[in-house]
C-alpha cells in the first residue's frame, strides 16, 4: 500500500468514528444506548440492517466464492422477500407495541423466565461464535496487506473494534453504518468498473458471460429436488425463508437496528427496502468473483491466492516437488489462455465447430490445472499444518492488492474496514444488551441506575468482544467464512424461530412445554446435522418445525397429567 | 432503572405508508414479491442462456 492508500483508509475510517461520536454526544441513558434515539429514518435503518448482515466477510469472502462455485450462491437469498414481510406484517407491530429492549423479552412476556434466558442463551452462543468469524475476515486482509502474523493481527484489530463498539453504543452504531455502506459502495462499483476495463480488449460482456458460463459459473438457479444439493432454489427459498426469518426476526443484532425506527413505518420501509435490495446486490458481488475469474484466465493467477500458502511456496522455492507443482501449474494456464484465444477468434469469425473445439480444449486444461493445485494444496498441508483455509476467502483481496491502482487499494481496505466495524459493532453491542438485560437485570441486580446498567453493558460488550478474539484465532479452520457462518446460524436460527412461531402463533402452549420441546429440538439438530449429508439451509426448517409440534404435543400431554392430578385431587 | 412501559399506545400512522404508489402495506408486499419474481426470472433466463 502506498501513502496515498493510508491517506484514504486513514481518513475514511477516523472521519466516520468522529462523526458517529460527534453525532451521538451527551446520549447518555440506557434506552438511547441500547436502542438508538427512536428517531431513525427508513432509509437509514434499511443500510443499518444491511450493514449489520454484510460483515467484511461478505465482501472479501462472496467474491471468493463467485470465483469457485459461480452465481449459485445467490439462492439463499430467496427466502428474504417473504421472511421480511413476515417480520414487517407480524412481529414488528408485537416488538413494538411491547416496547421491549431484546426479543427475548417478549419471549419472558409470552412465556416464562426460563425460556426467556434459553432463547437469549441461544442467541449469545451462536452470535458469540459468528462474532469471531466476522473478526477473523477483516484480520485477513491485515495480514495480507501489511504482512502481519494472523493471530497478532486478529487480536490488535479485534481490540480496535471492540474499543469503537463500547464508546458507542447502538446510536453510534446506527448512525455511522449509512456512511460506511457509501464507502463499502463506492469500493465495490469501483472494484467493478476497473475489473471491467482490465478484461482482455476483444472480449465483449456477452463473450465474459458465455465463458463463464462454459466453466459453470453463471448457473444462478438450479431447480434440483436433490436435498443434498447445498445450493438449490428451493432450499434457498424454503430453507432460505427459515433462515432469514429467525436471523431477521429473532436475531437481536438486526431486531435491534429496526428498533430504533422513529415509528413502525419507519421500521418496515427499512425492511422492505432490504427485501427488494439483497438479491441484486449478493448477485453483484458474486458476479465480481465471476468476472475475476475470467480475467484470470487471460493474466497468470497465483498456484495458490492464500497468502500463508503463498509465503511458504516462495520461502521453499528449491523444494523440486513444490517448484514443479508451479511450473506445471503456470504452463497448464499458458496452454488454457491459448485455447481461450483461438475460441475467441472461432467465436468472433462465426465457426462454430472451431469454437467448441478450443473450448473443450480450454476445459480440460482448467481441469487439470485445478488437479496440480489440489494436489499442491495437499502436499502443503502435509508440511505445514495452517493450511487448511479454503484460497476463497483470499481471491478477492489478492486481485486488489496485484491488479488494481493506488487509491482504489486504500478504498476497498476502508471499505473491508467499513464492513467490519459495522456488522461487528452492532453485534457485539447486541451480545452486551442481550446480557445485561436478559441476564444481568433480572437475576443478578434488578434495581440500579441509567448510568450503572450502561456500565454494565459496555462491559459486557468488552467480555464478548474478547471471547469472539478467542474463537477467530481457531477461525482458519473452517472451510469457507461466509459459509461458516450461514451454517452456524442454521444449526441455532431454527429453534430460535421456533420459540417465536410458537409465542405468536400458537396461544395454548406454555412455557414449560415450550422450553423442553426446544432444548430436544436443538439436541435433534445437532444429532441431524452430525450424522446426515442434507444442505445446512434445511436445518431452521427442521429445528423451527421440531421445536413447534414437539411443543404442542408436550403441551397436551401436560395438560392431561395436570387433569389426571385434578380429578384426583 | 426504568422499565420499558408495557404496552404502548397502538401507533396512528400504521397503515399509512406514505409512499405515493404504494398507499397500503398490503401493497407494498405485493411490490416486493413482484419484484422478487422478476429477479428469479431474470436469473432463470440468464442461467439458461449461458450454461
Amino acid at each position: 500500500m502506498s501513502a496515498l492508500d493510508f491517506v484514504v483508509l486513514i481518513g475514511s475510517m477516523l472521519g466516520i468514528a468522529i462523526y458517529g461520536i460527534w453525532r451521538t454526544r451527551g446520549r447518555r441513558g440506557l434506552n438511547t444506548y441500547l436502542k438508538g434515539d427512536g428517531r431513525t429514518a427508513w432509509f437509514a435503518i434499511g443500510l443499518s440492517v444491511m450493514a449489520t448482515q454484510a460483515s467484511a466477510i461478505t465482501f472479501l469472502s462472496t467474491p471468493g466464492q463467485g470465483y469457485l462455485g459461480g452465481l449459485g450462491f445467490v439462492q439463499i437469498y430467496f427466502g428474504m422477500p417473504i421472511a421480511l414481510i413476515i417480520i414487517a406484517a407480524v412481529f414488528l407491530p408485537i416488538f413494538r407495541r411491547l416496547n421491549v429492549y431484546t426479543a427475548y423479552e417478549f419471549l419472558g412476556w409470552r412465556f416464562d423466565r426460563k425460556t426467556r434466558l434459553l432463547g437469549a442463551s441461544l442467541f449469545l452462543l451462536q452470535r458469540g461464535l459468528g462474532a469471531g468469524l466476522t473478526i477473523y475476515a477483516p484480520s485477513i486482509v491485515l495480514a495480507t496487506v501489511f504482512g502481519w502474523p494472523l493471530n497478532l493481527t486478529i487480536i490488535s484489530s479485534g481490540l480496535v473494534v471492540i474499543i469503537y463498539t463500547v464508546m458507542g453504543g447502538s446510536s453510534a452504531v446506527t448512525v455511522t453504518q449509512k456512511y460506511q455502506m457509501a464507502i463499502i459502495f463506492a469500493g465495490m462499483v469501483t472494484a467493478f468498473c476497473l475489473l471491467l476495463e482490465k478484461l482482455p480488449a476483444g472480449l465483449t460482456f456477452p463473450d465474459t458471460l458465455a465463458l463463464a458460463g462454459g466453466f459453470q459459473k453463471i448457473k444462478a438457479v438450479n431447480f434440483s429436488t436433490n436435498v443434498q444439493e447445498r445450493y438449490t432454489f428451493w432450499s434457498g427459498f424454503i430453507g432460505g425463508t427459515f433462515l432469514m426469518l429467525a436471523y431477521f426476526g429473532t436475531d437481536q443484532s438486526q431486531v435491534q437496528r429496526y428498533f430504533s425506527g422513529a415509528s413502525l413505518r419507519e421500521g418496515r420501509l427499512g425492511l422492505m427496502f432490504n427485501a427488494v435490495c439483497k438479491i441484486p446486490m449478493q448477485f453483484c458481488i458474486l458476479l465480481l468473483g465471476v468476472l475475476i475469474f475470467v480475467f484470470y484466465q487471460f493474466e497468470r493467477p497465483p498456484l495458490f491466492f492464500n497468502a500463508t500458502l503463498r509465503h511458504y511456496l516462495a520461502e521453499h522455492r528449491s523444494d523440486p516437488q513444490l517448484h514443479g507443482y508451479e511450473t506445471d501449474f503456470n504452463s497448464i494456464h499458458t496452454q488454457t489462455n491459448r485455447q481461450l484465444e483461438d475460441w475467441l477468434k472461432a467465436r468472433h469469425g462465426g465457426d462454430r465447430s472451431a469454437a467448441t473445439a478450443a473450448f473443450t480444449a480450454a476445459l480440460t486444461l482448467h481441469q487439470q490445472g485445478e488437479k496440480i493445485r489440489e494436489a499442491a494444496t495437499k502436499t502443503l498441508a502435509a508440511v505445514n499444518s495452517g493450511t487448511t483455509a479454503n484460497d476463497a476467502d483470499y481471491v478477492f483481496i489478492t486481485f486488489i492488492l496485484q491488479q488494481l491502482p493506488h487509491g482504489v487499494i486504500g478504498l476497498l481496505v476502508a471499505a473491508f474496514f467499513a464492513a467490519a466495524l459495522s456488522s461487528k459493532a452492532a453485534e457485539l453491542n447486541a451480545l452486551g444488551s442481550c446480557t445485561t438485560v436478559d441476564f444481568y437485570r433480572p437475576i443478578i441486580q434488578r434495581d440500579a441506575t441509567d448510568t450503572h446498567f450502561v456500565a454494565v453493558s459496555k462491559w459486557f460488550t468488552a467480555f464478548w468482544g474478547l471471547v469472539a478474539i478467542g474463537f477467530a484465532l481457531y477461525a482458519h479452520l473452517v472451510e469457507n467464512l461466509i459459509q461458516a457462518v450461514n451454517i452456524l446460524g442454521s444449526i441455532f436460527y431454527g429453534v430460535m424461530l421456533g420459540l417465536f412461531v410458537v409465542a405468536f402463533f400458537i396461544r395454548r402452549v406454555g412455557g414449560t412445554a415450550v422450553f423442553w420441546a426446544a432444548l430436544l429440538s436443538q439436541t435433534l439438530v445437532f444429532v441431524l446435522y452430525f450424522n446426515l449429508t442434507i444442505s445446512y439451509l434445511w436445518y431452521p426448517l427442521i429445528g423451527c418445525a421440531a421445536c413447534v409440534i414437539l411443543s404442542v404435543l408436550l403441551q397436551t400431554f401436560l395438560h392431561d397429567v395436570g387433569e389426571i392430578k385434578k380429578s384426583q385431587t | 432503572m426504568k422499565r420499558p412501559t408495557a404496552v404502548k399506545s397502538v401507533e396512528p400512522e400504521a397503515d399509512d405508508t406514505g409512499l405515493p404508489w404504494l398507499r397500503t402495506w398490503k401493497g407494498v408486499y405485493v411490490a416486493v414479491i413482484i419484484s422478487f419474481v422478476l429477479w428469479v426470472t431474470m436469473l432463470v433466463a440468464l442461467t439458461d442462456f449461458f450454461s
